[in-house]
């Protein structure tokens, strides 16, 4: 190789770490400028008033801005779907990989995969159209759009990440231990619950946590189906108003950099400190598990 | 205890098949020329919604246009160079991040950033970037995934005759590569052709008569319709028919996207 091109080659590997490194400006840019505009709010406004406010009226004579009904509204929302999702999910992982013969498996692979590649505005178009007027009449209802249907659109929504995740990790259990707990007399149905399980704990962990997040941030669903209502549910049925959908709906109207504005933002900074937290949780899960089975 | 398990599964397929069923059940008497062709008319009551196929279009193949090199080189540079350096480690640590931030956070950055910090307005430019990080990381972790399916030996043989490392990249890792990049190039622009909330304070409005004649119009796209119909319409019993036909264009294009791109990933892994 000549000094000329050896120069050549280190210039490329330069640039192409330059728009690797992009990634990381995006990640640093978004939290930036999301603190920026977010923290201004806090200049008149305690944060425990912020988190902890029991009122949320923005466009009152006198605004109040405590989320706390919306993030007990995510909290709600998020615990439905995954009391739904995290079984459905975990259950049809097993299924694919331990029980299901290879073709039927060939067919639900792309189909789980189509499942998670839906837009977010169709299953919530499908929530007001299809479940809210089912719901209303079947439970007598007030209204169909509430915690329980977003739940269930969400749970729709998250079921194909906590699958596929759940599948990779219970994949990469060593056959060795199957055959081994086979071999010792135990069950298919023991091994799987015993042995395969266990095994993927930890990776069936990562799923719950990354299918939880998706729930906590999708925007769409929650949106349209919800309700809207900034109240904390007491039931099932109760209209709700999560994060999400209090930002995507009322930012328009906000006057721009104004104290509605700031707030709609600082929202959107617990929003993304929330799935930051998750993520990490998830991720640290993973490497956690990495060590221990070498 | 298995049928349990199957049960599960069995929900899921239900769960998706009853959804199409719907979908298709009531939009298909509304998928028409007229849908594809026209603009809406009569306060969105009646026409069709050929603007926000346009806008739609234009936003996703736009993003794509430049997260696709973007996402690659950042890729090449993960696999081919970097290795398991620090800042390998830091790049990864913050794609897997960007990956899991709410599409509602990518538009309030896209809103304060491109739209009011860079001027460029609500217009079809901040859309487009504001979609470009958001599918950024999809591109990344398929190209990713893609690298390291080329075998070693391609790497070897090209080094082993005298080329150098971007040659061999450019010439034997790339082309090897290519198919499975596609697919997550097509990955990429489903999932930018399905965004909402990234782009309903970006680059999309309610309505516009006005064509797209620059970057800095603001545009039209299916997934804002599909939620301007079903949500703030005065007459949303009179849209119904057109909600239906929206949903299921909408619904017809991610999965036509969906299965090109498992049709080239099987196509490649059979050969």
């Amino acid at each position: 190789m000549t000094p000329g091109s050896a120069r050549k080659e280190q210039i490329i590997r330069l640039m192409l770490a330059g728009v690797a490194g992009c990634s990381l400006l995006f990640l640093a840019l978004i939290m930036v400028f999301l603190f920026m505009e977010g923290l201004p709010v806090f200049r008149q406004l305690p944060v425990t008033d912020f988190l902890f406010g029991m009122e949320w009226r923005p466009t009152a004579e006198y605004p109040e801005f405590g989320i706390f009904p919306l993030i007990a509204g995510s909290a709600a929302v998020t615990l439905v779907a995954s009391s739904l999702a995290i079984p459905l999910g975990v259950m049809t992982a097993v299924w694919l990989t331990e029980i299901a013969p290879s073709t039927l498996r060939r067919i639900f692979k792309p189909v789980i995969e189509l499942l998670a590649a839906l837009p977010s505005v169709v299953v919530g178009f499908f929530g007001m159209a299809v479940v809210a007027p089912r719901t209303q009449t079947f439970f007598d209802l007030d209204t169909g759009l509430n915690l329980f249907n977003a739940g269930l659109m969400l749970a729709f929504m998250s079921v194909p990440t906590i699958c596929s995740v759940a599948e990779d990790a219970l994949h990469s259990v060593p056959v060795s231990l199957r055959e081994a707990s086979l071999a010792l007399g135990a069950t298919r149905w023991e091994t799987i619950i015993r042995v395969v399980i266990p095994a993927a704990f930890s990776g069936i962990g990562t799923a719950c946590m990354l299918g939880m997040s998706r729930s906590i941030g999708e925007t769409m669903v929650v949106l349209m189906v919800a309700g809207g209502a900034g109240i904390i549910p007491s039931s099932l049925f109760d209209p709700i108003r999560p994060m999400p959908a209090a930002i995507a709906a009322e930012i328009a109207e906000a006057p721009f950099r104004g104290e509605h504005y700031h707030a709609l933002f600082a929202i959107g900074m617990v929003l993304f400190l929330f799935t930051l937290a998750f993520n990490l949780v998830a991720r640290r899960i993973t490497e956690k598990n990495r060590l221990t089975l070498n | 205890m298995f049928s349990l398990l199957r049960l599960a599964a069995l929900i899921n397929l239900l769960a998706l098949l009853g959804v199409c069923a719907f979908l298709f059940r009531n939009g298909f008497s509304s998928l028409s020329w007229e849908l594809i062709s026209q603009p809406p008319r009569d306060a969105m009551t009646a026409g069709g919604v050929l603007p926000c196929m346009i806008g739609t279009a234009l936003l996703a193949l736009g993003a794509l246009l430049i997260s696709f090199p973007l996402g690659v080189a950042s890729a090449v540079y993960l696999h081919e160079y970097a290795g398991d350096s620090a800042f390998a480690g830091y790049v990864r640590l913050g794609v897997n991040n960007l990956a899991g931030v709410p599409s509602v956070v990518f538009g309030l950055f896209g809103l304060s950033f491109f739209v009011l910090t860079c001027g460029f307005g609500i217009s079809l430019l901040s859309g487009v970037l504001t979609l470009v990080i958001l599918t950024l990381p999809v591109i990344i972790s398929t190209a990713e995934e893609a690298l390291r399916q080329v075998p070693a030996d391609f790497r070897q043989a090209s080094l082993a005759l005298g080329a150098t490392r971007s040659q061999t990249i450019l010439r034997v890792v790339l082309p090897a590569a290519m198919p499975g990049m596609c697919t997550g190039a097509i990955l990429g622009l489903a999932r930018a052709a399905g965004e909402t909330a990234a782009i309903m304070f970006t680059g999309a409005v309610f309505f516009t008569t006005k064509g797209v004649n620059s970057i800095f119009s603001p545009v039209m796209a299916l997934p804002n319709h599909i939620y301007v119909l079903a949500t703030s319409g005065t007459e949303i019993d009179k849209t119904m028919p057109l909600q239906y036909g929206t949903a299921l264009l909408l619904f017809l294009l991610i999965l036509l996207l969906n299965l090109t791109a498992v049709c080239i990933r099987d196509r490649r892994q059979s050969g």
